[in-house]
């Protein structure tokens, strides 16, 4: 059997409870800055999509501020997000029941685990949020560097950057909605955070939520592919 | 002849309008103003207009600007482009009449034409950066630019400028400051040959109709008043002896409206955004409320402890 999508430094501490290794402190510290950034831009770029939260311009220093900083740490993001697609990518890959669980989002969403398939270290779920960040990410950091006018000016047509901020607008929302799914799906489901934060999950969770992984983690296919 | 505006008096008046007088502020809402100001509007006659010049100068002059030294680009344009510093700049055109065979020489001065629906505005995200008052004119708050660039992707004509000094962005401002205590523009009081002439936009319409007779009566059977509709008409308006043919006149826009992909941008896109991203949210918080949190069970670690051989220790 060649080993599924286990990565890097997961691995199994057996006890009572089981605990899991799921993050190296290297994916964390990685993640957080990714988290961080992301945060910021959206709270920097909705400060300038609507007047209604210009407000938000306050937290940044002010509207110039604002404006100067915001795709700074779009840079700063990219770079961050470059480094978690290299290390998670290969267990983002679709599967076969990948199919199959995300017809059964009803079942997800009420809560019907029995009725699930059996998956590896990502759900559907969490592999759609995380292709739909990469993507999303590149269409915003291209659509943002034609917008960026103290530098990039002159290297567009005023009609192209019409469509770039309109396309940025876009894509900016799309990722914020999918930032709230991948946050509420952490709260949701109990005993994830920990993941992101102590790097382990209890052995129940992965029982639960990511069997194929676990099984494979006992099974002691502990190596990349 | 329109009558030159008088010189003014020196004694210091006080402004005959102000932020009473707004009826578009970006990023905000405005109460509608008590009062209505009579439109006023600069009406340039590309026929009359020598290119000395004087008004580029004049504008340089009143606003305390100062161009960098420039180098000849081989036309009489200079700069070449408008700039923070430049707002009107001359642009020259030869044209090969076709009927007549004749070199036409084509002056345009370009600079903000002060829309009526203003492109410009509309695009700002910061409040209070952009105004217009009841008047015409529309004007911007530099204290209040961030410097974002939006008013150039608003603007059907390419009109406003990001200075790389201070970041915020430059345009005429119809001399509203002057015009508030009851002068003309300074381009307009320095025009030799009254190719620039300032008053109400019914005067200017009058006097541009006096100027089309004269110029159909010479042959320029086409000759026309530029206002265009597109954009709800402007404060800055133009003669033209061909006004069939506005492009000619170094790409004058024939029909310039705000574009449809800043309306898309600035109307629905926001609407149809926050409230993606609040159903987003109150789907989460509802779904929350109904299910509550998905946990592990002790059934779960049981089999756990089963799996990885836990439980026989
Ligand atoms: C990845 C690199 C990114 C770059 C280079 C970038 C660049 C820009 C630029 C240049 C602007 C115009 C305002 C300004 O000059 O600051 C802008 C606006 C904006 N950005 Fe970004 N950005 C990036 C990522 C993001 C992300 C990840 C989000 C959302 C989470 C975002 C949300 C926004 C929003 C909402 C606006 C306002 C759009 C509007 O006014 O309609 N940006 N961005
Ligand atoms: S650059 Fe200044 S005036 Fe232009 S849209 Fe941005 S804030 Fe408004
Ligand atoms: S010409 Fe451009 S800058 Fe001037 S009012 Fe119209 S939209 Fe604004």
């Amino acid at each position: 059997m060649t080993a599924y999508d286990v990565e890097r430094g997961d691995a199994i501490h057996p006890g009572k409870p089981v605990t899991v290794d799921r993050y190296t402190g290297g994916a964390r510290i990685n993640h957080w800055i990714t988290a961080t950034s992301l945060v910021l831009l959206a709270l920097s770029g909705l400060a300038l999509f609507h007047p209604s939260l210009f407000f938000l311009t306050g937290l940044f220093g002010g509207g110039q501020w604002t404006r100067t900083i915001h795709p700074w740490i779009g840079v700063v993001l990219f770079f961050s997000f470059t480094g978690l697609f290299i290390r998670f990518w290969r267990a983002n890959l679709w599967k076969a029941e990948d199919g199959t669980w995300l017809a059964r989002l009803k079942d997800v969403l009420t809560g019907h685990e029995e009725r699930l398939p059996e998956v590896g270290k990502y759900n559907a779920g969490q592999k759609a949020v995380f292709w739909g960040m990469s993507l999303l990410i590149l269409i915003l950091i291209a659509s943002g560097f034609v917008i960026w006018d103290q530098y990039f000016a002159a290297y567009s047509t005023i009609d192209q950057k019409r469509i770039a901020v309109l396309i940025h607008a876009i894509a900016a929302v799309t990722i914020i909605c999918v930032w709230i799914v991948h946050v509420y799906a952490a709260i949701w489901v109990r005993g994830t955070i920990s993941a992101m934060t102590r790097g382990r999950v209890t052995g129940g969770w992965a029982w639960r939520h990511h069997r194929k992984w676990l099984r494979e983690l006992v099974g002691g296919k502990e190596r990349r592919s | 002849m329109f009558p030159p505006l008088p010189n003014p008096t020196v004694k210091p008046t006080p402004a005959q309008f102000g932020e009473q007088d707004l009826i578009r502020r970006s990023a905000s809402n405005v109460a509608p103003p008590a009062r209505q100001l009579t439109p006023v509007a600069k009406l340039i006659d590309t026929s009359k207009c020598i290119g000395c010049k004087a008004c580029q100068a004049a504008c340089l002059e009143w606003n305390d600007l100062r161009e960098k030294v420039g180098f000849n680009s081989g036309v009489l344009d200079n700069p070449l482009d408008l700039t923070p510093a430049s707002l009107t700049v001359m642009r020259f055109s030869e044209w090969i009449n076709p009927e007549t065979q004749n070199l036409e020489w084509l002056i345009r001065k370009d600079g903000c034409m002060h829309c009526a629906d203003p492109g410009c505005l509309k695009a700002c995200p910061a409040p209070g950066a952009i105004v217009q008052y009841s008047n015409g004119i529309v004007d911007f708050d530099h204290d209040r630019c961030i410097g974002c660039g939006y008013c150039i992707k608003g603007c059907p004509f390419n009109i406003p400028r990001i200075s790389q000094v201070d970041h915020k962005a430059y345009k005429c401002t119809l001399c509203s400051d002057r015009v508030a205590v009851g002068q003309g523009p300074a381009c307009a009081k320095a025009c030799p040959t009254q190719a620039i002439v300032f008053g109400t936009k019914e005067e200017m319409k009058q006097h541009a109709e006096g100027r089309i007779k004269d110029l159909k009566s010479r042959g320029f059977k086409n000759a026309g008043l530029y206002d265009p509709p597109g954009v709800g008409g402007t404060h800055v308006m133009y003669v033209l002896h061909h006004a069939d043919k506005p492009e000619i006149y170094a790409n004058l826009a024939r029909d310039p409206r705000i574009s449809p992909i800043v309306e898309l941008w600035k109307g629905v896109t926001k609407y149809a955004g926050l409230a993606a991203m609040g159903g987003f949210a109150a789907f989460g918080f509802l779904h929350y409320l109904i299910s509550g949190p998905n946990k592990v069970s002790e059934e779960d670690e049981k089999k756990a402890e089963q799996l990885t051989g836990s439980d026989v220790s």
